[in-house]
């Protein structure tokens, strides 16, 4: 016993020799003209969806600016209480630049932007800004207009499954611009429609795809963050749409296309920007025609809907068909003020909490 | 000759001591191996995860926030373990704790109640983090029910719930449709101890807590129950003993603790509910408590360690690269040491030849 307790204490007193020497070795310091930047994902960056996609833009920027700049992300931060400190940790080892990448980093992104106010801080898809905070997110609910048009040429039941994250504006928007795209080809078009309360879960994900298709479904779309529901598909014999990265190779027999979201032309412009010494707090919503957003190749149909898809991808871009074209009617029948002329305008987009008609469910907690 | 364990006549109370050091000390000799193969310098790594965060102000006081929740739930934990109870649902009760808590600062918002607000949130999480506990202990209890299953799969009852009140009742309704209640008034968060930082006063409820249970294990009668019972469980009924209300009264103890826990965490650093408020405190007090030998100033001092593991990899990430999951290599290969460790304490290895083995018979 005895000598097992000395032969604790040896190893003790060696692992602490060992680590006073690291303390004592020199750091290597980076040289203060490089300018760091830090990088908050909400998932891992395997995710091979949202978290990646931010970190394809991350790696563009190290190809970008080499050794100008010193990269560093913190991957897996949940949006709870830790959020705050993970923030604040980036800001204290002297990134000067700091994109969060997701809605639940707000309020921790402002109060930690209080503290440093020569940090800038790039906030994803929020509503909060500071003199030191900007707010940028895609036009994703254009992707939406192009699978839901695609959705519908395609779908043989008529029946779409789509499933969401968050009943949150961007979502639901989101939802509404595929039921309006389809219902132009398909009147009857139906939706079903599963929450999985998370934006990365692979097991929920796979789990409502499988509960989607079991109730009559035949192209499933997503608005959460893995590859699941485009593995279930694969295996069914049926279609669905990637999100947020290109997932071709997850479906390879079902995918259609895919809303892809290119971080890349924001972020380098933002890095630049703060190089330059003009970076300015401001709100940003692209879409495909800045190329926020782009669309993966279309790919498992006929000729004449990719040409259909390939048109109304042109359409969005040069402007000429809005996704939210008035006259839009709600659930009940009524129709929705239009305050962009003949569209609803950017606010009533981002606010939006209402389904359009046909959609034959309720909006949770509505 | 063969390696054996064999069981001491009684507990060695140095072993007991050394345990916990040399588990740590041999997390930090495989953690040298690890970081090794994945190209760092092992020295440098170590001295990321365990010496930065000790030596400046700001990690410090971070350790201390993360470690609060830690240590409360897992002080409570211990009580529960060391009657033979096993509460593996702290988690849920934190859930439900912040949950009723939080019902009172979203009912009085902007209403300006008067300052027995925070208080009785307090109250509130407590007593619904003790109720929540009796659940499964009284399952145990009338109908024999595993308290371990009950008390786990009653987490995700607690979640849901939280869910479906953040998106639905309790949604601020000036808050985009987001999962969120409104921002809680001033009068309904915990006052911080040091301006500027993120240092509540909830840490001193823990360290009342830690004293509290220290005091209750060790000085009074029911401190002697709870060993007893736990230990000698015949010697205990001959004591006249009640292990049934046992079983009630520590369930009801740390789920109080965790109740409150949970409701300081968002009266404090959140300020806020929202469907993410733990990341997973209820299940890693379990390892805490077991790291600090379900000895209440043990697991103030295991909570501390832990927190550092945490904000140490955080550093690491930064400094070094490193993934996130590391963290939760450490912890696991720590817990995994604990636990090896401690069979050392009830048993002894020997070399034993097979002849001798022959002569006694086998034990």
């Amino acid at each position: 016993m005895n000598k097992a307790i000395m032969a604790a204490a040896l190893i003790l007193t060696a692992s602490c020799a060992a680590l006073s020497a690291a303390n004592a070795q020199d750091k290597p310091e980076t040289k203060p003209d490089k300018l760091k930047i830090g990088f908050v994902y909400v998932g891992p960056v395997g995710d091979f969806g949202w978290s990646y996609q931010h970190d394809q833009a991350r790696q563009a920027i190290v190809k970008e600016f080499g050794d100008k700049v010193e990269t560093t992300f913190l991957e897996k931060v949940s949006e709870g209480p830790d959020a705050e400190r993970s923030i604040e940790q980036l800001a204290r080892a002297g990134n000067k630049l700091i994109f969060a990448t997701s809605f639940g980093y707000m309020d921790s992104v402002i109060k930690v932007a209080k503290k440093y106010p020569t940090v800038k801080f790039e906030h994803a898809t929020g509503y909060k800004r500071e003199p030191n905070v900007s707010t940028y997110a895609g036009r994703f609910y254009e992707g939406r207009t192009i699978e839901g048009t695609i959705a519908a040429k395609i779908s043989k039941k008529g029946v779409i499954g789509y499933i969401g994250s968050f009943p949150v504006p961007e979502v639901i928007s989101g939802i509404n611009a595929t039921m309006l795209a389809a219902q132009k080809i398909n009147p009857n078009i139906k939706i079903k429609i599963v929450w999985v309360n998370s934006w990365f879960n692979p097991g929920k994900e796979a789990d409502a795809a499988k509960a989607l298709i079991d109730q009559g479904a035949d192209v499933i779309m997503q608005h959460t963050d893995s590859a699941a529901a485009m593995q279930i598909a694969n295996e069914r014999g049926i279609h669905a749409f990637g999100q947020d990265s290109d997932m071709i190779k997850f479906g390879p027999k079902a995918q259609l296309t895919a809303i892809v979201n290119n971080w890349t032309p924001y972020y380098v412009s933002r890095v630049k920007a703060v190089m330059d010494g003009n970076w300015a707090s401001q709100d940003v919503w692209e879409g495909l025609k800045d190329k926020m957003i782009e669309m993966a190749p279309y790919t498992n149909m006929p000729d004449d809907v990719k040409q259909l898809a390939a048109d109304t991808e042109a359409g969005i871009s040069a402007g000429t068909i809005k996704p939210f074209a008035c006259p839009i009617l709600d659930q009940e029948g009524k129709e929705v003020e239009c305050k962009g002329g003949d569209h609803l305008d950017d606010g009533q987009i981002r606010g939006m909490n209402f389904y359009v008609k046909g959609i034959d469910d309720k909006i949770p907690g509505k | 000759m063969a390696l054996v364990l064999e069981r001491r006549s009684e507990r060695s109370v140095a072993i007991a001591l050394a345990s916990p050091l040399l588990a740590i000390a041999l997390t930090l000799v495989t953690m040298t191996v690890v970081f090794a193969a994945l190209g760092q310098n092992p020295a440098t790594a170590l001295a990321v995860y365990f010496i930065t965060p000790l030596t400046d102000g700001y990690s410090l006081q971070e350790i201390a926030v993360k470690a609060s929740p830690l240590v409360m739930i897992a002080v409570g934990l211990a009580l529960c373990y060391r009657a033979n109870a096993w509460n593996i649902g702290a988690e849920g009760q934190l859930l439900i704790g912040a949950i009723a808590g939080s019902g009172l600062a979203v009912m009085t918002h902007g209403a300006d109640p008067g300052p027995w607000l925070l208080p009785a949130m307090l109250l509130a999480g407590a007593l619904a983090g003790a109720a929540y506990a009796l659940i499964p202990a009284l399952c145990k209890v009338k109908f024999g029910a595993s308290e371990i299953l009950v008390s786990l799969m009653l987490v995700y009852v607690a979640g849901l719930l939280l869910d479906y009140l953040v998106r639905g009742p309790w949604r601020d309704p000036a808050g985009f449709n987001f999962p969120t209640t409104a921002e809680f008034d001033s009068a309904a968060t915990l006052p911080l101890l040091i301006a500027g930082s993120r240092v509540h006063a909830g840490l001193i409820l823990t360290l009342v807590a830690v004293a509290a249970a220290a005091i209750l294990l060790g000085r009074t009668l029911k401190g002697f129950e709870i060993r007893v019972v736990g230990t000698a469980p015949r010697a205990a009924r001959f004591a006249g003993f009640n292990a049934d209300r046992l079983v009630l009264t520590t369930f009801a103890i740390s789920g109080a603790l965790a109740g409150l826990a949970g409701l300081i965490e968002v009266a404090g650093p959140i300020g806020h509910l929202q469907p993410d408020i733990s990341p997973g405190y209820g299940f890693t007090a379990i390892i805490v408590a077991f790291l600090g030998r379900l000895n209440p100033l043990g697991i103030l001092a295991s909570g501390l360690f832990v927190a550092m593991t945490f904000i140490g990899g955080e550093q690491a990430q930064i400094a070094l690269k490193l993934p996130q999951d590391m963290t939760g290599v450490i912890q696991g290969i720590l817990l995994f040491y604990v636990l090896a460790c401690d069979s050392l304490i009830l048993y002894r290895i020997r070399w034993r030849s097979l002849q001798r083995k022959a002569l006694h018979g086998p034990l």
